[in-house]
């Protein structure tokens, strides 16, 4: 790959590194003309404003026994009430706020651990990159639901933060393995060498000259855990494995089933939940897309 | 200043790492203060892992490189290392690829600065850094402030020489750092480093270019496949090579006034007096040097 970048007109490339200045203002001149992107952030900003606000306007609790059994979406009841008579907008815009918590905390531990493993491995190479990369390996043949599932099962404890932190802890392999080869690549550049001539300590050069070369990369990363670690947790709370506490958009589908929701035609029961999760997951999936399309020229489409 | 002694590299190469590859074999070699040597040899032969291995970014496989009497190769721990950098310094081959493309060219100046230089004002490091930029010629104007794809390959490789003067060194080792420059820049960098010898400063020279090194160096040291083939003043070995390989190497030279075919018949009309290198056993890695004449050595011939 040339790192003669800088060369006028150097745009058919696929060299992954934003060049300064004019090459940011270029991402966010595609930025702003791409429909994936713009529509990706739009759907998940919508959701992320629902979960965040909604809940402030709901004056009682997801799962308190409010009013009349069985209604179908109302004026009062926006998305109708369950076999019980709970709100199912309460529950909804709760569960929204908490399946965003399982993206942020499952991801983002998940993000942490592979791109530290990552890093490290594609850095140091040798022998601590056979290490990490046997680690890598192992986890990642992991049948990870089946160990998600005994986990869950087993442990008394069963918030939200136990099932993000399980997510994160066996999701992290192929972000790891993504971000090994990409340092692997960088790490033999000269001003990696230059900068070890300038007296940085490997953490500070891992920092300050590899990650930022591929910020786009370690973006996309995240998303893709984000999403990952929303459809683990909708699995999980599906199966009947979610937090016991609180609610979150799998565990309504869960209660949606298990009291034949389905058969008894109340649509308005699991529709909402089942929409919220494809519709977040996918405009996440769609999102990367466009942003993938913004980082690599090659994939412009204008 | 600095010595190596009996230096191998090793490289594992092929599947599962089964074969090896003997990048430098058996490279004895010194560098005096105030004294340009230069590495000749054709890619691969290993002079530029001999400057990473002086620069302690890949470690020997065996032997010793001492400088200024302590072994770098058993440095350990970072402030020592970061010590050893603040004596010793490299410049690398490609401009474009030694500064990060996503930040400003003279960030490599301000890393000098937080590593070495913390307690420093702001006045006196500009001052320190605008005398550096002077020395090695360069507008200030015209090269501070910009982005690396903004500023030539000739300023960037002498952006990185003034990075490598910010600090008191006495070893450069310039990796060949003439060879993206263009013709009239090159002459420039050359004789910035006569300037820079004339300071006392060893200079490490690695070089695939024969006449480069006839012009800068005190002595020169010819590699083939990893080792020495011949190693002594530069106006001995190029007025009188004594192993093959380097006759073989100074015969490829073109010459501006005479065609291929009449260099030919010259050296048909007076072949020059054989000379016999050293030979060592089937399966032994050391290489020996003979002493041909008066700090003149010629090493074993490998084909």
């Amino acid at each position: 790959m040339s790192n003669l970048a800088g060369a006028p007109g150097s745009d058919g490339t696929t060299d992954p590194e934003p060049i300064g200045e004019r090459k940011k203002s270029e991402a966010l001149y595609f930025a702003k003309r791409n429909p994936k992107l713009l529509i990706g952030a739009g759907v998940v900003l919508l959701f992320f404003l629902i979960g965040m606000i909604g809940p402030l306007f709901v004056d009682h609790g997801p799962n308190v026994y409010i009013g009349p059994q069985m209604q179908p979406p109302s004026a009062e009841y926006w998305l109708g009430t369950t076999t019980f008579g709970q709100d199912i907008w309460a529950q909804f815009v709760y569960g929204v706020r908490s399946t965003f918590l399982i993206g942020f905390l499952g991801g983002g531990i998940a993000f942490l651990i592979g791109t530290a493993i990552g890093f490290v491995a594609g850095y140091k190479g040798g022998v601590v990159d056979e290490i990490l990369n046997m680690l890598t390996n192992v986890v990642l043949v992991l049948p990870a639901l089946v160990v998600l599932i005994v986990a869950v099962a087993y442990l008394d404890v069963r918030g939200l933060f136990v099932q993000a932190l399980f997510i994160g802890l066996t999701s992290w392999p192929w972000a790891a393995r993504a971000v090994r080869s990409q340092a692997l690549s960088l790490a033999t550049r000269d001003y990696v060498d230059l900068a070890r001539l300038s007296g940085r300590r490997t953490g500070k050069i891992i920092l300050t000259e590899v990650a930022p070369n591929m910020s786009s990369y370690l973006v996309m990363s995240f998303i893709l855990l984000f999403g990952g670690a929303v459809l683990i947790a909708a699995g999980l709370d599906f199966i009947g494995l979610g937090p016991s506490d609180g609610v979150s958009l799998g565990l309504m589908l869960q209660n949606a089933f298990q009291w034949s929701a389905l058969h008894l035609g109340m649509w308005w029961w699991f529709i909402p939940p089942g929409f919220g999760i494809t519709a977040i997951v996918s405009s996440m999936y769609i999102l990367n897309v466009g942003l993938d399309e913004i980082f690599n020229p090659k994939l412009r489409e204008l | 200043m600095l010595e190596l002694s009996h230096v191998h590299k090793v490289y594992r190469v092929g599947a599962f790492g089964g074969a090896k590859l003997r990048a430098v074999r058996d490279v004895n070699l010194l560098v005096k203060p105030g004294e340009v040597v230069s590495l000749i040899g054709e890619s691969g032969s290993g002079k530029s892992t001999i400057g990473k291995m002086v620069l302690g970014l890949t470690k020997p496989s065996q032997g010793t490189i001492t400088f200024e009497g302590e072994d770098i190769t058993r440095i350990r721990g970072f402030a020592a290392r970061k010590e050893y950098y603040g004596r010793v310094q490299g410049v690398f081959q490609d401009p474009f690829s030694s500064f990060n493309p996503i930040f400003k060219a003279d960030r490599v100046f301000e890393m000098i600065r937080t590593s070495y230089f913390p307690g420093v004002s702001d006045a006196d490091w500009r001052e320190k850094v605008l005398d550096v930029v002077g020395t090695v010629r360069l507008d200030p104007e015209n090269v501070l402030n910009k982005y690396p794809h903004q500023l030539s390959g000739g300023q960037l490789q002498r952006l990185l020489i003034a990075r490598a003067l910010l600090l008191d060194i006495r070893l450069l080792v310039a990796d060949e750092i003439i060879s993206m420059l263009d013709a009239s820049t090159r002459i420039d960098v050359l004789n910035l480093l006569a300037d820079l010898k004339e300071r006392g400063l060893g200079i490490l020279f690695v070089t695939h270019d024969l006449s480069l090194g006839n012009y800068v160096s005190d002595r020169s040291v010819i590699l083939h496949k990893g080792a020495i083939a011949e190693m002594g003043p530069t106006r001995r070995v190029f007025e009188n090579p004594l192993h093959p390989y380097s006759r073989h190497l100074l015969s490829c030279v073109p010459q501006l006034h005479r065609t291929w075919a009449e260099v030919d018949a010259e050296l048909a009309a007076n072949p020059p007096e054989d000379f016999e290198p050293p030979t060592v056993e089937e399966g032994d890695d050391s290489a020996p040097l003979v002493e041909a004449e008066e700090g003149h050595f010629v090493g074993i011939d490998q084909r």
